[in-house]
């Protein structure tokens, strides 16, 4: 944001001379409205018909395909309806409560936005403290969702809301955990500094940094599935069980909060990841255009937490939901000690490379590319096999 | 110091419940998330249909049964068709007895389809369900195409069934076969095996024989406690002793014997027996007619008699009394389903509230079934 500020400056877009405070409180304002308005609120809409298109594909269904092209406004028409419907606060609610439990969520949503790393140079606040304001922000949802089961005054809504404070501060420690390696290995909790710490190519990711990391990164990915109440993890409302969750006593905008919140999250956590493990923004220099490296940087990150985000999305259309002692039991029983393995793994590591070893990088990405093609043929296999005419309709 | 107080909590679910399978209710003691009882209440889909039959007649009553258990309502219309010619001795031709066994083998593995998908989507996996569905179209298409309907058919009549089979029906059914034999495997590949879903099947509702028997467990729940009985094995009707298959019993596998997943097992383990039945059903059909002469107005003789039918959900049993007019003096229906319920009160001691939606879907219960 630094850099932009003055590049703007440079640049003369505000004439010469301009009080510098007022350009960087109006640049922030308006790029803050931009990423609320134009990145952050559609978002959470425009997934939810990705999503519902990627399950209709993954079930061999079609899919909402009707409002606009390939359904594209679907979510625009969902959400005009939602809003025209009736806000409905029950009787027996504890009304202010109720009313406010999911402004929280949504702040929960809004909030990490500002340390999101877009590109180089695009960030609201690069904070020193950037990762660890993002975990912190993103735990406030519990205190929403508790909120909202409690002030339900239902038993479903109360048992959602106990299922997920249970789960989301339990999961707090394993992801905390993971994300120390990579605090360790770069020396800094600011978004950009650890993304800095990285290169383009993946062998310098710290994905491949070394074994703990990798480990790391897929029970942070696993935490935050958890954290944001997704597949296989979805026990706040499990609507098999509890028919909504901590969501069933809400209709209108105030339930409109919650899902635009889950699944704008999904957003979060694949940037999460994407920051601390997936290179970040990183792309090669190829130009000396600063405005024309941005988009590139811009366009790298936004593809690294879209396919995050489908793989969120295929997961949820593959697994079935674990039950309550489960989740406990993996989270307290494996992710914490794993965890702290890695931690200390990761001390030790740097102990001995203080730089990182370049060759188990290679190493690593070697045995990831060689697992995706076998995960590939496999998928291939299957296709093959199955070929026996799958829309065949004996009667047609 | 005073200790601290919890509290039981009652928890009412349903009969608006999205997992209960239709209109049940129950009534849930639950500490926490850990049941102390389930209480089943029944009686939210009954339509007095075994009193209807007093009504309408004979004839009339075949679109009735339909509505017993419209999942697999091959069955009741031929425990009813079997019921009225038990009475009246009458011979149902063998095309007319295949053309029966083959619609209601397709009707089993509609039903069991149905039955071990809504227990994935119980889990919480959506995408076997919609799987499950596209293959259940299928034969609904072909069911349809057999007699017009694709719920509620109202194929069978007393004396055979209502029309053959159309031209070209058999090797539609036969291709449909081919293809269903592989897509059950890659149903297995896709969430039978899934560590998950094991995990959360297996040790959950454990009946053990002995239980199973004492509370008049029928059908696939009472064979998934080892114990191998099957009405068209042991006490055989219709054309049955004519095929052969096996009659899959559960063998705690991944468990102990008698858990859910035992029971979800021998569904699946069904359908690939129902297959073998069908191409066995469709290579030796005969020629012939298919509906046995009855005269219009059906009077059987007074008197009494029972029927048993191997259901989808078990042993379905038709009783039958007649006094020798036009109208049945009485009938009764004993399903599956109102037996399996009873066990649930049970079995639901000491189970996860998440658990309760995985026992209702493993013992198959369909609500109609239940109330009649």
């Amino acid at each position: 944001m630094h850099t932009l500020i003055q590049n703007l400056i440079a640049w003369g877009v505000f004439g010469k001379n301009p009080p510098r405070d007022l350009v960087a409180a109006i640049v922030v304002f308006v790029m803050s409205l931009i990423v609320f308005l134009v990145v952050a609120l559609p978002f959470g809409g425009i997934v939810t018909w990705v999503e519902r298109r990627v399950w209709a594909r993954i079930q061999s269904r079609v899919g909402p395909n009707r409002v606009g092209p390939q359904g594209f406004l679907q979510w625009l028409a969902d959400g005009i309806k939602i809003i025209c419907k009736e806000d409905i606060i029950p009787d027996e609610a504890d009304s202010r409560l109720f009313k406010l439990a999911p402004y929280l969520v949504m702040l929960a949503f809004i909030l990490p936005w500002a340390v999101m790393p877009f590109s180089s140079s695009l960030i609201l606040a690069d904070l020193n403290v950037g990762i660890l304001y993002m975990t912190a922000v993103t735990a406030l949802t519990v205190v929403g969702v508790l909120m909202a089961g409690w002030a339900s005054n239902n038993k479903w809504s109360l048992i959602g809301g106990v299922r997920s404070a249970a789960q989301i501060v339990s999961y707090e420690i394993p992801a905390g955990l993971s994300i120390f390696p990579v605090v360790l290995m770069t020396g800094t909790l600011s978004m950009q500094g650890i993304i800095r710490g990285q290169g383009w190519a993946p062998q310098h990711w710290f994905l491949f940094a070394n074994p703990f990391t990798f480990v790391a990164a897929n029970i942070l990915y696993m935490s935050s599935l958890a954290e944001a109440n997704r597949t296989p993890f979805d026990l706040p409302e499990a609507e098999s069980e509890l028919v909504a969750g901590f969501a069933t006593e809400y209709s209108g905008w105030r339930y409109a909060c919650f899902s635009m919140a889950e699944w704008g999250n999904l957003f979060i956590v694949g940037a999460i990841i994407t920051t601390l493990f997936l290179g970040g923004w990183q792309f090669p220099h190829v130009t000396n255009n600063v405005v024309a490296m941005n988009v590139l940087e811009v366009i790298t990150f936004t593809v690294k937490v879209l396919f995050l985000v489908f793989v969120s999305m295929w997961i949820r259309a593959t697994l079935p939901r674990v039950r309550i002692d489960q989740l406990t039991t993996a989270c307290w029983k494996y992710f914490v000690p794993i965890s702290f393995v890695n931690m200390i793994g990761t001390a030790v590591w740097v102990a001995i490379w203080p730089d990182g070893n370049v060759a188990i990088g290679y190493i690593m990405f070697a045995g990831a590319i060689v697992f995706g093609a076998v995960f590939i043929q496999r998928v291939i296999y299957y296709l093959r096999r199955s070929r026996m005419e799958v829309y065949l309709n004996p009667t047609i | 110091m005073s200790t601290l107080r919890t509290e039981e909590m009652t928890l009412n679910m349903g009969p608006q419940h999205p997992s209960t399978h239709g209109v049940l209710r129950f009534v849930v003691r639950a500490d926490g998330e850990v049941m102390r009882e389930a209480i089943p209440d029944v009686g939210y889909l009954h339509r007095s249909i075994e009193k209807i039959a007093e009504k309408v007649g004979y004839r009339g009553f075949m679109p009735y049964t339909d509505r017993v258990d419209y999942v697999c309502a091959m069955f009741t219309n031929q425990g009813w068709g079997m019921a009225c010619e038990k009475l009246a001795g009458i011979e149902v031709p063998k095309r007319g007895e295949y053309c029966r066994v083959i619609a209601a083998e397709f009707n089993r593995i509609a039903s069991h389809l149905l039955s071990v998908g809504a227990m994935a989507m119980d889990i919480g996996a959506m995408t076997p369900f919609a799987h499950v569905i596209r293959e259940r179209e299928m034969i609904n298409d072909l069911i349809e195409e057999l007699c017009g309907a694709r719920l509620t058919f109202n194929y069978m009549r007393i004396g055979g069934v209502a029309w053959d089979l159309p031209p070209g029906w058999r090797e539609k059914a036969l291709k449909y076969l081919d293809h269903f034999d592989p897509i059950l495997e890659e149903y297995n590949a896709l969430i039978s095996w899934n560590k998950i879903y094991v995990e959360r099947l297996a040790n959950v509702g454990v009946i053990t024989p002995a239980e199973a028997i004492n509370y008049n467990l029928v059908g696939p729940n009472l064979r998934a406690c080892g114990i191998k009985w099957d009405i068209r094995k042991d006490i055989p009707y219709s054309v049955y002793p004519e095929f052969e298959f096996e009659v899959p019993v559960g063998n705690g596998q991944w468990g102990k014997l008698g858990d859910s997943m035992d029971r979800y097992v021998v569904r699946i383990r069904e359908m690939a027996e129902s297959s073998k039945i069908l191409r066995q059903a469709l290579q030796k059909i005969p020629p012939g007619a298919v509906l046995a002469k009855v005269v219009r107005n059906f009077k059987p003789p007074a008197g009494e008699c029972q029927i048993r039918v191997e259901s989808g959900r078990g042993d379905m049993g038709w009783y039958l009394v007649s006094d020798g007019t036009g109208y049945p003096w009485r009938v009764h229906v004993r399903t599956g389903s109102f037996a399996a319920m009873g066990i649930i009160q049970k079995l639901s001691a000491g189970l996860m509230i998440a658990d309760l939606v995985t026992l209702i879907a493993s013992l198959d219960v369909i609500a109609p079934e239940i109330d009649r």
